[in-house]
């Protein structure tokens, strides 16, 4: 069967019952959805490098169970921001911030949070797949728990549910002893997205996960992106804005380290409130 | 507006922006040519108008593989989105209206062997009204004027009253003269389709409106308020 008639294979009405077919979609719509509420918030947070203010006074909410995209041109922040999500922002020498950063309404950056518990909490993916050469691919996925000086319960169990969740299992159940970095990009990059799963995290941080990746490989890490937001708290930051159409719920548009607007996916990219939105998505930044 | 950094998606969209126009321009021209060929009985323009139909047919195939031809090559979002899918959709009433033009030649054809018994001023009113009202939503989309676009949703409840009187008045001479009847049912398609072309440039003019707001005007009594 082709593609357009696939397309066309539509389930057949059910004409006996022909009344039902008079409710109207707005009668058969459950009541508004509530808003969702925010996992993690920062409110005016601020960053910089030396003296290099990086970030302005950022103040917005990370809604729970939801992809958050984050966009702009390069240098805008947005890389920054999400490394101040989890913490790694400050490990770089130079390097301070200022404001709040809430994870279920507690502050992450008191002396009780400890950086190591916040990253199990508020894990990463990089840009580059980042798989430990040494490692096996099951060593690979158990590699956070390893590095914590901790033992999972059940391991193989472990290991197996979360390369499930990263849409990998199907490929390596079979040669999980060979090394991690024998994958392809798309699957080293999955199996970075498994050994993050793991530590079965509430919010998940994503720089430019797909950049390395060929199209094939972007659409499955996009079509896992869009499966594990029903479940974490996803935050990515990408330079292809149509894949923060294609994967978010909620995207922002940072510049020169302002946040310029926040809105839903479908507004932000049909109706953008803000000229400098409107002229970045659009293309018309010199 | 600022411009685009790639130039040539720039000439793209001002390419596409000059094909609407030129096909609105000829659309208007049909309905002026149409109407004209009613009130003066001019058969040979009738058929020209007609014939005139080709082009506008042909501008609806080639601005709508424009449109998809930029769909999937530069995926545009926002005002740009906005822009191309209106495109589409404009394309699509312009030919109606195209096609109108050429039913009201066609009923001046069946009508121009019988010769006009009474006068109908009416008619003549609501073509000057429907006229304007196709020139001003395309205006209003050279101009991204919203309020023009405005102007012209609001004549069409003029059209729909000036439709509805004259057909009752037609009908009321067709009862009372049967030889009338001919022409009185060419008169009151006429009337139909200049109604219908006020329904179009409705349509186009609501189309504006969401091109330069970003605003769906259409269907409020469907929608709700919240909706807009």
């Amino acid at each position: 069967m082709n593609a357009l008639s696939s397309t066309l294979a539509m389930p057949r009405l059910d004409l006996h019952d022909s009344a039902s077919l008079l409710v109207s979609d707005q009668e058969a719509q459950s009541p508004a959805r509530a808003s969702q509420s925010a996992k993690m918030a920062t409110e005016n947070l601020s960053a910089w490098f030396g003296k290099n203010k990086i970030l302005k006074e950022i103040s917005l909410p990370i809604r729970e169970k939801r992809v958050t995209a984050l966009i702009g041109p390069s240098g805008c922040g947005k890389s920054t921001y999400i490394r101040c999500l989890n913490r790694l922002h400050e490990v770089i020498p130079g390097a301070r911030m200022e404001g709040r950063v809430l994870l279920d309404g507690q502050d992450v950056y008191t002396r009780a949070m400890d950086p190591v518990a916040l990253r199990r909490r508020v894990g990463m993916v990089f840009q580059r797949p980042n798989p430990f050469p040494t490692l096996s691919i099951r060593d690979n996925v158990l590699a956070g728990w390893k590095l914590a000086g901790m033992r999972p319960e059940r391991p193989d169990d472990l290991v197996e549910r979360s390369l499930r969740q990263a849409a990998l299992w199907d490929e390596v159940k079979d040669v999980l002893n060979r090394s991690g970095t024998s994958l392809s990009g798309g699957q080293q990059q999955r199996l970075c997205i498994a050994r993050a799963l793991a530590l079965e995290p509430e919010v998940l941080l994503m720089d430019e996960p797909c950049s390395a990746l060929d199209p094939i490989a972007t659409a499955k890490v996009e079509e896992l992106i869009h499966q594990l937001g029903e479940k974490y708290t996803i935050v990515i930051v990408t330079h292809s804005m149509q894949q923060a159409a294609r994967v978010s719920h909620y995207t922002a548009f940072l510049y020169l380290g302002d946040l310029v607007e926040c809105n839903t996916t479908d507004a932000l990219f049909t109706r953008p409130a803000d000229r400098r939105t409107e002229d970045y998505i659009t293309g018309r930044f010199g | 507006m600022t411009l685009h950094t790639d130039k040539g998606f720039e000439d793209e969209l001002a390419k596409l922006r000059e094909k609407i126009l030129l096909m609105g321009a000829k659309v208007e021209t049909m309905v002026a040519t149409s109407v004209r060929a009613f009130h003066e009985q001019d058969n040979a323009l009738a058929n020209r108008t007609i014939e005139f139909d080709h082009d506008i047919n042909r501008l609806e195939v080639e601005i709508d593989g424009f449109c998809l031809n930029i769909l999937a090559r530069r995926q545009p979002v926002a005002s740009d989105l906005r822009f191309i899918t209106t495109a589409l959709k404009l394309v699509t009433d312009l030919e109606r209206i195209g096609d109108l033009a050429v039913n009201i030649s066609e009923r001046v054809l069946d009508i121009s062997s019988d010769p006009p018994r009474r006068d109908w001023p009416d008619i003549l009113t609501m073509a000057d009204i429907v006229q304007n009202m196709v020139r001003d939503a395309l205006d209003a989309f050279v101009a991204a004027d919203s309020a023009k676009a405005k102007w012209v949703i609001e004549r069409d409840r003029g059209v729909d009253a000036i439709y509805s009187q004259l057909f009752h008045q037609v009908l009321l001479v067709m009862m009372e003269d049967r030889t009338a009847i001919q022409r009185g049912m060419g008169v009151q398609a006429i009337a139909k389709y200049l109604e219908r072309i006020g329904d179009h440039a409705t349509n186009l003019a609501e189309m504006v409106v969401f091109l330069t707001q970003g605003t769906d005007i259409r269907h409020p009594e469907s929608l709700g308020p919240e909706a807009h």
